[in-house]
């Protein structure tokens, strides 16, 4: 069991440095907002393995913690992708 | 002492467990990777949010659940932390998803040349003759 934890957690590794080179090559802003958010939550299936191969439950609270700032970062950088459009002007008047 | 007893036994009840645990990570470990593949292949910035904000959400899902169930039935610990996280990241990532392709549409990133139809474009247009016709009048 202990072999299939770490098999899963070198693949589940291997996808992390596809996200990556994504996040390193892509053309636009959006393509690397698109790529931290997968690591992000790519990060969060890490650390859960990481908890089962250590075997211990305190990794546990790392992984509601990651989650929300992952989502946190990924609504601002939309935010601030989207700032000065002309609905956004026309709204505040 | 307990746990020792229950490695001891090996009975029909643990390898349930474990055979749920595996399909469990074998589907989540799938959609990692599909997630990566998709990043790494598709055109466009849209297609690479679709990839990215469908799939890793059901892989992290079933490794999360997958980690719970391990820790519940084989450790004896009842970790409600986790069935939070579970639920935040199914609720937040589609979420999360949708944001970044509306903003990377109203910042202007061209869709790829492959795309067939584009209703996003008519739905500003239509919005913003509205919003010309609704502030006309006023001056």
């Amino acid at each position: 069991m202990m072999l299939f934890y770490w098999i899963s957690l070198v693949l589940v590794s291997i996808g992390f440095t596809g996200l990556l080179f994504r996040l390193v090559k892509g053309p636009t802003i959006a393509d690397r907002v698109v790529a931290l958010d997968a690591i992000g939550i790519s990060l969060v299936s890490i650390i859960a393995l990481l908890s089962l191969i250590i075997g211990t439950e305190f990794f546990l609270e790392v992984i509601v913690l990651l989650s929300i700032l992952s989502f946190i970062g990924t609504t601002a950088f939309a935010k601030f992708l989207e700032r000065g459009e002309i609905f956004d002007r026309n709204n505040h008047h | 002492m307990r746990n020792s007893l229950r490695e001891e036994r090996f009975s029909i009840e643990t390898i349930i467990i474990n055979i749920l645990i595996i399909v469990l990570m074998v589907t989540g470990v799938l959609f990692s990777l599909v997630t990566a593949l998709g990043l790494i292949r598709l055109p466009d910035v849209y297609t690479r949010t679709h990839a990215a904000s469908k799939s890793s959400t059901l892989g992290v899902l079933c490794i999360l659940l997958a980690t719970f169930i391990h820790f519940w039935l084989i450790e004896d610990i009842f970790n409600t932390q986790l069935i939070i996280a579970i639920v935040f990241l199914f609720i937040t990532a589609p979420v999360g998803g949708h944001l970044i392709g509306r903003a990377a549409y109203m910042s202007g990133i061209k869709v790829a040349d492959e795309t067939v139809r584009d209703d996003m474009e008519s739905a500003i247009k239509e919005k913003k003759e509205d919003i010309l016709n609704r502030k006309a009048p006023e001056e």
